[in-house]
């Protein structure tokens, strides 16, 4: 891959894990906070649900996940499989996608 | 302590370590047992030194798992329990015994275009560059490399992926980033950011750990990211 894409993607990863610290941090917060507050699953789905803000938070989540991880796992294959190329680039670009379904499917259940 | 028990690495790749006794003295360097085995007990011994004293950077081995500078390691710093086991330097084709090809490694200096490309000629006048500049202080927290090969004997991404280029070619190509009078930085950045280049490093620091100069190719290997990921972003790249 050329200088321009690695560079690229070197910088996607860190931006990624930077997100990604202020997201997980969250994330842990309030599910703590909700569970030891007594809260049931209806009454979570209710202060989600129709909540742009949640939406948003949880969109930005995922894509740092599918970003983070994709790109993390190209550079595992690469190092401990041999497994480098357009090929493998194809695969983890794959995988990005895939995660970043997944967890639009996961969104739109907690939110509509 | 009076003898020591030293295995030594024999043959090529598939070679195996010879055990040999050797008598141990007062401020003796792990360069001293191996000229005395090949001196006294076995002249067919390959192995590869010049100064004895630090300056030339041709006697690196691996020595008890560890590379180091031969002619700068004492036994006593090594050793407690009278065992010592040298080998040859680490992710390096063997040529025999302790001699390693060293070969790729100037090779990826080249790739990483470590030379020089002038702007200027003789014609012109001399370049000024203040001391206390950044570019100047960058430089010379990094120029004094003298190509032993211990950084990249100790660097796993060398391991991992036989391409990477390794902190020694990577810490060059920095210095020369920061020279005014360069006129091929922008060649040179695109050089060493694909996937064997500076990006691949994932700072464990192992290369600053032995540098035996005390340098941190660690730190002019994050340079080099963070210079390459401005360079994109500015369009340079």
């Amino acid at each position: 891959m050329s200088a321009r894409a690695e560079s690229r993607l070197w910088l996607a990863q860190r931006a990624s894990a930077a997100v990604l610290a202020l997201c997980v941090a969250m994330h842990l917060a309030t599910m703590i906070i909700a569970v030891r507050g007594g809260l049931t699953a209806a009454a979570i789905l209710g202060r989600t649900r129709g909540s742009a803000l949640w939406a948003a938070f949880y969109a930005l989540f995922v894509l740092a996940v599918a970003t983070h991880a994709s790109i993390g796992l190209r550079t595992i294959a690469a190092e401990w499989l041999g497994w480098r190329g357009r090929a493998a680039d194809g695969a983890f670009a794959g995988i990005g996608l895939a995660l970043a379904a997944l967890g639009a499917y996961a969104i739109v259940a907690v939110i509509r | 302590m009076n003898t020591l028990a030293v295995d030594v690495w024999r043959g090529g790749a598939d070679g195996r370590f010879q055990e040999f006794p050797v008598p141990r003295r007062d401020a003796q360097t792990v360069l001293d047992v191996v000229t005395y085995i090949q001196r006294k007990l076995d002249p067919t011994l390959a192995y590869r030194f010049a100064c004895r004293v630090g300056m030339c950077g041709s006697c690196a081995m691996t020595v008890n798992g560890r590379p180091r500078w031969t002619c700068r390691t004492h036994v006593s710093e090594v050793t407690a329990d009278g065992r010592l086991r040298i080998g040859p330097l680490a992710n390096l084709p063997i040529v025999r015994d302790l001699v390693t090809d060293m070969r790729e490694f100037f090779d990826k200096w080249a790739r990483a275009k470590g030379q020089f490309k002038a702007t200027a000629t003789r014609g012109q006048d001399f370049a000024r560059i203040a001391p206390a500049s950044r570019e100047r202080r960058a430089i010379d927290a990094a120029i004094e490399c003298i190509g032993c090969g211990v950084c990249y004997a100790a660097c796993d991404v060398v391991a991992w992926n036989p391409d990477y280029l390794g902190p020694a070619a990577l810490n060059r190509a920095w210095t020369l980033q920061n020279d005014p009078r360069d006129g091929a930085r922008v060649e040179r950045l695109a050089a060493v950011s694909g996937d064997a280049g500076c990006h691949a490093c994932h700072t464990q620091a192992s290369c600053t750990e032995r540098c035996p100069k005390h340098l941190s190719p660690t730190a002019s290997i994050a340079e080099l990211k963070r210079a390459s990921v401005l360079a994109v972003l500015k369009g340079e790249l």
